[in-house]
């Protein structure tokens, strides 16, 4: 071994090799399907794991010096957020309520990909493969902590966001982020990551963390704008780790196209319908908008996602089932998700409330066909009925889709006005769907969706009351009773935005005892 | 035709990187909105590490972008000099 | 938009998060490491049984025999959530650097006694691989480990462990080039002397009880190893000849467990405390276990130490022994 050797510097590919591949081995105490025991059930085949490459080729050197460097410049922003009472400088206290659904359905899924990519950074067979995922798995976690300091502090003085933790395994409308991470992770490990590094990440994550958070920074929110930013540099890197791993499987064997393909279609509907809750962030609950869901649908989903199926038309990989339907009802989702919450706004967790008439107008000229003839006069109906002191709370519950379990609100891809319905029969029971694509998802695997805990059913069978709570008493009220084992601040944390303590408090902070937005 | 994009937060630091893309990609287009600007270019975008250290007067290390950049979308392949953004291979 | 906040008093509404209250109280703010750990695992009404584990739930404390009231008694000393980690990281790497780069600039490698470098190769390049196993065991623990007060941690010793394979891999290559790394790995696949421990580290790959697997690892494993090679070996016996170049080299991994240690001897000693049955089986794990690690590492560092490998392994372990005892464990 001579000097020259180590003299001769070492290009960034050849030194990331010596730094990861070499460092596995083919174990023979224990074979090898024993330490790897997961990663062949699925039907995926993998003949050579090391044609698996990095792009990035981080290394932990340069790992911990940037990341370091980031952590560095968010915590500054975060402090000083906190020591000047940064949350008085945001646009309209309407606007923290988006934090309220960011912490209640989005943090906890960060968790969940850390623990998600822990697993699958323990389990694939490759290195390269493992570090990457390995890295993702704190970088998620980073995202996790960081959310929740930055939310500490709207926390503190805002209601909504206290009992996140209880409420995201619990509340109706969040079983729809949590199914959906709790289908990936129980799927094997090909599934996971294709679901969430490729669909969720590269196809789904730039909707949530690019427009919304340049909203953010439009609405006055430099800490969460600083958080999203600064976590989507990462999520950048899982981005493309999600194109190298499909591009990867893809390659491996032929017999994995149609395995991919089945996932493809599964995973973009999947994470489309949790996208709905982000439309009406968009599009109704940010005070200043930046873009509509339409337009960021086109240019995230289509052109993106476009380009992106373009490319692996190669492999023989078509565009996910659902891709035509997504692209009809970006006229209506956001509409619809909304006006579904104002509804159930006794029920949620957040304010709600119907959009001012400069909104309406933004809506108008986004949505020119469909805003003012299906969705503009159900607004003004509720606004008006309001206005007479009879604001409207629908006091029943919503049936639930058994695959999103997102309340079956969606209309037909061919009819505005009719709601769709779906269903199927598995062993003498029927379960329903609000989609063909979520029948689809269901009639391919019932055995894993007839475990779901459908949050309705559940408050049915009289699973969501707290323990010695009696229903049947003279004058039992259920809602009520739901939200207290919801641990919700009754009156607090819920209803109309119009009157509530987060209002009369963003007001009174400013100086302005007369209240109103 | 697809296109590829990059996106940085808007920031000091991030002025000479975006610079250098806009020179060395004729057909890089920037749009800036709240605290982001996002460079898209058809089917190809290359990020040269000379361009920027030209214009910051020392050494750069392209991983160093990382700090700055939001989101990326085509294949990327990375090495001393320079990186890549793509959609065909 | 200007605010004026003298006239106007903001008093918080509450302190912190529920699941941060329920286990610190509500009456005071929480610390960063609180809000980054206390009930952050979701622990309810999981929707669909894994397919690779249908026995368990996603999160189950029933992963392992180790029982615990409350998981999140489990303390880190050194409260750490993933900004200090890495920021702490971040500054040990840039003196790792600054070593790195003294070592390469003032030819320190070419100026190693021959034999002295051949004897620090030997021993440490196929450690990396030993790391490499310690960064896959610790990613167990993280992803089947239960409540984020154990698993996150977990997660950054993994990390942690991948990095000491990377510095002893960059080593290799300094000292010696990337030849040396091809070597190291023919010997830690065919060379008897590190059979033991090879078998040692595969024989833990398949445990499924994660805190058994704690135990085995970072507990005992690394307990003995890192006081041998690094302690005994590389700051002492091979400083004392003109070596200091190498524990230059290996300063961070010196560092390392020294913080770290104190880590693993919380967990061990919250479990052991928990109860009876706790403590017999940590106790039991470690015996098992203990003996293995001990007879696989005297052949490695027979290569530096030669006769004196026996005694300088008895000392280390008389040390693990009273550390184990003062944990609670009966060895
Ligand atoms: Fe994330
Ligand atoms: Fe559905």
């Amino acid at each position: 071994m001579d000097m020259e050797a180590s003299k001769k510097k070492l290009g960034l590919k050849e030194r990331y090799n010596h730094l990861t591949r070499g460092l596995g081995w083919e174990t023979t105490y224990q074979p090898m399907e024993k330490v790897f025991p997961y990663t062949r059930y699925e039907g995926i085949k993998i003949h050579d794991w090391d044609k698996w490459e990095d792009p990035f080729r981080l290394t932990m050197d340069a790992y911990w010096k940037y990341q370091g460097e980031k952590e560095k410049k968010l915590y500054a922003i975060i402090d000083a957020f906190a020591q000047n009472n940064g949350h008085l400088g945001v646009s309209d206290a309407r606007y923290i309520n988006t934090l309220k659904l960011f912490i209640q359905g989005v943090s906890p899924l960060e968790y969940m990909a850390h623990r998600g990519f822990a697993h699958v950074g323990r389990q694939f067979d490759g290195v390269s493969a493992r570090i990457a995922c390995q890295m993702q798995s704190v970088d998620e976690l980073r995202h996790a902590q960081t959310q929740m300091h930055t939310v500490s502090n709207y926390n503190k003085y805002y209601n909504g966001m206290h009992s996140w933790r209880h409420w995201h395994d619990r509340v109706w409308y969040l079983s729809v982020p949590k199914s959906f991470f709790d289908d990936a992770m129980s799927a094997g490990p090909f599934e996971f990551v294709v679901a969430i590094s490729f669909a969720f990440e590269y196809v789904l994550t730039n909707l949530l963390f690019v427009p919304f958070m340049s909203g953010a920074a439009y609405n006055g929110d430099m800490a969460t704008v600083t958080f999203g930013f600064s976590a989507q540099s990462d999520e950048s890197r899982h981005m493309t780790l999600g194109l190298e791993i499909i591009k990867f499987i893809l390659e491996q064997d032929p017999g994995n196209v149609p395995i991919v393909q089945r996932w493809l279609d599964k995973w973009f509907w999947r994470g489309y319908k949790v996208l709905t809750l982000v439309s009406m962030m968009m599009d109704y609950m940010l005070p200043k908008k930046v873009m509509s869901w339409k337009e960021a649908w086109e240019i995230y989903g289509e052109q993106n996602g476009g380009a992106l199926f373009n490319d692996l038309a190669r492999y023989g990989i078509r565009k996910p089932k659902g891709w035509e339907q997504a692209s009809i009802e970006k006229d209506h989702l956001s509409h619809q998700a909304w006006s579904t919450f104002y509804n159930y706004g006794a029920a949620a967790l957040f304010h709600t409330w119907t959009p001012t008439d400069g909104e309406k107008d933004w809506l108008s000229a986004k949505y020119p066909d469909t805003f003012d003839k299906l969705y503009r006069p159900r607004f003004e109906h509720w606004e008006q009925q309001a206005k007479e002191g009879k604001r409207f709370y629908n006091g029943t519950l919503p049936m639930l889709c058994t695959t999103c379990q997102i309340p079956m609100f969606f209309t037909e891809p061919t009819d505005p006005t009719k709601i769709c319905y779906r269903e199927s029969d598995y062993k003498g029971d029927k379960y329903h769907f609000c989609s063909d694509h979520c029948k689809d998802i269901f009639d391919y695997e019932p055995e894993k969706y007839v475990q779901s805990w459908l949050p309705v059913h559940q408050i049915y069978q009289g699973n969501c009351f707290n323990p010695g709570v009696d229903p049947t008493v003279p004058g039992f009220d259920p809602l009520r009773a739901v939200l207290d084992y919801y641990h919700t601040n009754f009156g607090r944390d819920n209803f109309d935005f119009e009157g509530s303590e987060d209002q009369k408090n963003f007001a009174r902070w400013h100086g302005d005892d007369a209240g109103g937005a | 035709m697809s296109k590829v994009f990059i996106a940085f937060q808007a920031n000091e630091d991030s002025r000479p990187v975006i610079e250098a893309i806009l020179e060395d990609n004729p057909d890089a287009v920037s749009t800036t909105s709240p605290a982001m600007v996002k460079i898209d270019c058809k089917d190809r975008l290359v990020i040269r590490r000379e361009s920027i250290e030209s214009r910051i007067g020392r050494s750069f290390d392209l991983q160093e972008i990382q700090l700055n950049l939001i989101t990326l979308t085509g294949h990327l392949d990375e090495d001393d000099d320079q990186l890549t953004l793509s959609w065909k291979r | 938009m200007h605010i004026d906040l003298k006239t106007v008093k903001i008093d918080p509404l509450r302190q912190t998060f529920a699941n941060v209250a329920d286990r610190i109280g509500s009456d005071k703010p929480a610390s960063r490491y609180q809000e980054a750990t206390l009930g952050l695992q979701p622990d309810a009404n999981f929707h669909y049984r894994p397919t690779w584990d249908p026995a368990h739930e996603l999160f189950d404390p029933a992963r392992t025999a180790i029982g615990m009231k409350d998981w999140y008694a489990f303390k880190d000393p050194r409260q750490f959530y993933y900004a200090n980690w890495t920021m702490t990281r971040a500054r040990q790497q840039d003196a790792m650097e600054s070593n790195f780069d003294f070592v390469e600039s003032r030819g320190l490698a070419a100026s190693l006694p021959e034999d002295l470098k051949s004897t620090a190769l030997h021993l440490l390049l196929p450690l990396r691989h030993v790391a490499w196993g310690a960064n896959m065991n610790n990613f167990s623990i993280c992803a089947y480990g239960y409540g984020t007060a154990i698993t996150a941690p977990s997660s950054f010793h993994a990390m942690d462990q991948l990095g000491i394979a990377q510095y002893l891999t960059r080593l290799g290559l300094l000292l010696a080039g990337p030849e040396s790394l091809d070597i190291a790995k023919q010997a830690w696949l065919k060379l008897p002397e590190w059979q033991g421990l090879r078998s040692y580290i595969e024989d833990s790959f398949v445990l499924k009880d994660w805190f058994m697997l704690f135990t085995v690892q970072n507990f005992v494993l690394d307990g003995l190893l890192y006081p041998l090679v690094y302690d005994r070996i590389v700051d002492d016996h091979l400083a004392m000849r003109n070596g200091s170049a190498v524990a230059m080299l290996t300063a961070f991994m010196t560092e390392w467990y020294e913080e770290t240690a104190k880590w693993v001897d919380a967990q061990i000693k919250t479990a052991a405390a928990e109860s009876t049955a706790n403590r017999d089986l940590l106790s039991e794990w470690t015996r098992t276990w203990r003996e293995r690690a001990v007879s696989s590492l005297v052949p490695v560092v027979t290569g530096a130490l030669g006769e004196q490998a026996q005694v300088a392994s008895d000392e280390v372990l008389g040390q693990f022994n009273s550390r184990a005892a003062k944990l609670g464990l009966s060895v």
